[in-house]
């Protein structure tokens, strides 16, 4: 039980973040990834900010603690560069930048109510599961990773 | 493009997107030394399909959280329900298609490689980040700049 509070309890603090940074805005990302027109590189500051926070408690902590409601950090098994992380980044930044949605604005954007969040939303969870059905050469570890 | 047409409301915001990133950074934070569990919306959006319940419910609850927390900042800021999204249908769809399936192939999206994984120093996420950042700028400027307009 605590732990689903701690999750419920993330969850609304990163969709506060997204919210506060705007990252929840298509329009501003696009005006982020616009680097010819009038660049706007206050989206640069969301990684920043993200990264000063939770890498400096890594820095600190690393995996030396253990979790406090769990017995053993969940982490992705893999340190190789494999093909299918460096295509599918690729394509991921395609899809990224068609709409100005990636995964987490695109859900806490449902908060607006807008059916183009749904309908973009709807489309993604379609990817998951086409992705997750299709036959692979590398082993899938999906529910182990991240 | 609906975002074309209120370019002109852009503006630089540092200190917003600052507090915004470090809000991220406190929740994968908490996600991580609470739970075990890495703050990487697109495992935990994929991950909803699973046998096992326990891992269910706290990834719906992460995803809850997520709408939960867009609700609140909306209530004290009403205008910033005011975003622009393509109202292009067959876009959405393949945006939407092509970020599913692929961030399912790179095992990560912008949380899980952008600001996870670059904050756990892993290799394959400052890649992962290199090459999302890059296509994703590319993408831009062809549909903005690159076909006669």
């Amino acid at each position: 039980m605590p732990k689903y509070i701690v999750s419920l309890s993330a969850g609304i603090i990163f969709g506060l973040g997204l919210a506060v940074s705007q990252m929840i805005n298509p329009q501003k990302v696009l005006a982020f990834l616009d680097i010819s027109g009038r660049w706007d590189p206050s989206l640069l500051f969301v990684m920043v900010g993200g990264i000063a926070v939770f890498g400096s408690a890594y820095q600190l902590l690393g995996c030396r603690v253990q979790p406090i409601f769990s017995k053993d950090f969940s982490m992705p098994r893999s340190k190789k560069i494999q093909t299918r992380l460096i295509v599918g980044s690729a394509a991921f930044g395609v899809g990224w930048a068609l709409v100005g949605f990636c995964p987490g604005p695109a859900i806490s954007s449902l908060a607006l109510g807008l059916t183009e969040s749904l309908v973009f939303v709807a489309s993604m969870f379609s990817g998951f599961i086409l992705y997750n059905i299709l036959p692979h050469s590398e082993p899938n570890q999906h529910t182990l990773t991240q | 493009m609906a975002a074309e047409a209120t370019m002109d409301t852009i503006q630089f915001t540092p200190y917003t997107a600052l507090i915004g990133g470090a809000l991220i950074g406190l929740s994968a934070t908490l996600l991580f030394y609470f739970n075990g569990q890495l703050a990487g919306v697109s495992g935990i959006a994929s991950g909803l399909i699973d046998r096992d319940v326990d891992k269910v419910i706290w990834r719906l609850l992460f995803l809850i959280g997520l709408v939960v927390g867009a609700l609140v900042y909306q209530a004290f800021m009403p205008e910033a329900a005011n975003i622009a999204v393509t109202d292009s249908i067959p876009i959405l769809v393949a945006g939407g298609l092509l970020v599913g399936f692929s961030t399912r192939m790179a095992n990560g999206c912008t949380s899980g490689h952008g600001i996870c994984g670059i904050s756990l120093i892993s290799l394959p996420s400052f890649v992962a980040t290199a090459c999302f950042l890059s296509s994703a700028i590319i993408t831009v400027w062809i549909v903005r700049h690159g076909w006669g307009s």
